[in-house]
């Protein structure tokens, strides 16, 4: 058991760069689909509808599949530059995270933007502020203040869902812990171990949060 | 199309057996998740501290952990748990349980931790009123909760109820890792023979979305149904 805290701690940094790399592009991506499902053309809407509604019901395994396993067949990505990225596991995992994570940052962002009372925006209108700046200055942040709760759910719903890594390859804390479990057949101490450590980064997780929503409270 | 189709000469008939299996295992573990949401739900609700807090270390637990090492947990240390058990009755020969018990067991443990979590809600916002009321009316406790209870907290359980399906079902997909033939695994092998897995995981997407789509529409008529008179 205590050997095996080492190989585990040094996997979970592993878990830790796919974690922050997929929620810093999923963020981008959400911030996007966000404001295209805000968006009054109705193509526009309808197209970021169904992305988020296609990510958030079908599970993430098969979409790490289709990444991973299905692009490599198409004989003109193969070919193209963006195959030095699909090629690797790593980017493969990352960008089904992202693609994932995107999705549901998108719903969160969307609901946070139609909370915010439309007296607030009349008001910088009345103030003679151009609508680039209301959107920058007064909704953008007063909606990341409102999806922060929802939001650190999401984080950490996404480290959980980083030990699919395993899956195609990748050794995350959840692929050493089911290598150390297949070949010392310990599965509880493993299951400790990893365990623990995931509840450790659950329990940062949630308290960074919770000082963030104290901070930007409005009160 | 000629990889669909039903027969020996596609993989159609394997698919639709696959995805009978997947929903098969979501209805289970969503029982078994109840059950122990039945056990925990009043455990989160106690006024003792000690069994707050048991049923907090499982949900804050399962919640934290994924679901993946949960089931390797089941996987791995599942038979070996029982043999201990058994050897403990003098039955020392080597038991091996079935995939879909290991799956559903892992899956609906899960799901126990977010339906309780639903349910300790549902209760919390009940109008205290309604309590009293029941006491009031001298019900037996059981009649209390049959009868005034029960009823009104369904209604406000249904609409997160149906998130926690939706976990469920798509948690699901992570029980090929233990060779169960679900709709996952059955892709794997489909993707595997014919060297087309964009195909075949592309389809898997789409079976799932129909799942989550048609489960979605019944658990709609349920809302409505169980919210008649509101």
């Amino acid at each position: 058991m205590i050997d095996s805290i080492p190989k585990l701690l040094n996997a979970a940094i592993v878990t830790l760069k796919l974690l922050s790399v997929s929620l810093i592009v999923g963020l981008f991506i959400g911030l996007l689909f966000a404001i295209l499902r805000l968006n009054k053309n109705i193509f526009i809407n309808k197209f970021a509808y169904g992305y988020s509604y296609v990510f958030r019901g079908t599970p993430l395994l098969v979409q790490i599949f289709i990444i991973y396993f299905g692009l490599g067949q198409i004989e003109s990505l193969r070919s193209s530059f963006l195959w030095v990225i699909l090629k690797e596991p790593y980017w493969c995992a990352i960008i089904a995270f992202a693609l994932n994570t995107g999705a549901y940052t998108s719903e969160i962002l969307r609901s946070a933007f139609q909370t915010i009372k439309p007296g607030i925006i009349e008001a910088g209108q009345s103030l003679g502020i151009s609508n680039k700046i209301i959107f920058y200055k007064i909704q953008i942040p007063i909606a990341i203040r409102q999806s922060l709760p929802a939001y650190g759910n999401e984080i950490i719903l996404m480290m959980k869902g980083t030990s699919l890594a395993s899956t195609v390859t990748l050794m995350d804390l959840t692929g050493v812990a089911k290598y150390i479990i297949s070949t010392t057949f310990k599965p509880i101490e493993v299951f400790i171990v990893a365990g623990g450590i995931y509840l450790f980064m659950t329990f940062i997780i949630h308290n960074v949060i919770k000082y963030l929503e104290k901070k930007y409270s409005f009160n | 199309m000629e990889l669909l189709a039903f027969g020996d000469t596609g993989w159609g008939d394997e698919l639709f057996r696959a995805t009978l299996m997947t929903i098969a295992v979501s209805i289970t573990a969503m029982l078994i998740g109840f059950s122990f949401a039945a056990i925990f739900t009043p455990l989160k609700l106690s006024k003792f501290k000690s069994l707050n807090l048991i049923a907090n270390i499982y949900t804050t637990v399962i919640r934290g952990v994924p679901e993946l090492l949960v089931i390797y947990l089941f996987f791995f240390g599942g038979s070996g748990a029982i043999m201990f058990v058994a050897s403990m009755f003098g039955y020392n020969e080597y038991i091996e349980i079935n995939a879909f018990v290991t799956g559903s067991f892992a899956i609906g443990i899960i799901s126990g931790a977010y339906s309780t979590e639903v349910f300790r809600g549902a209760i919390q916002s009940i109008d205290k009123g309604q309590f009293e009321a029941a006491k009031v009316l001298g019900f037996s406790k059981l009649k209390q909760f049959y009868k005034i209870i029960l009823p009104q907290m369904l209604r406000l359980a249904i609409p997160n109820l149906s998130n926690v399906w939706q976990i469920t079902l798509k948690d699901t997909s992570l029980i090929s890792v233990t060779g169960l033939v679900e709709i996952m695994r059955q892709s794997y092998i489909a993707a595997g023979s014919t060297r087309d897995p964009l195909f075949f995981y592309s389809f898997a997407a789409v079976l799932y979305l129909l799942l989550t789509f048609l489960s979605m529409k019944l658990i709609n008529k349920l809302e409505v149904k169980y919210s008649r008179g509101y």
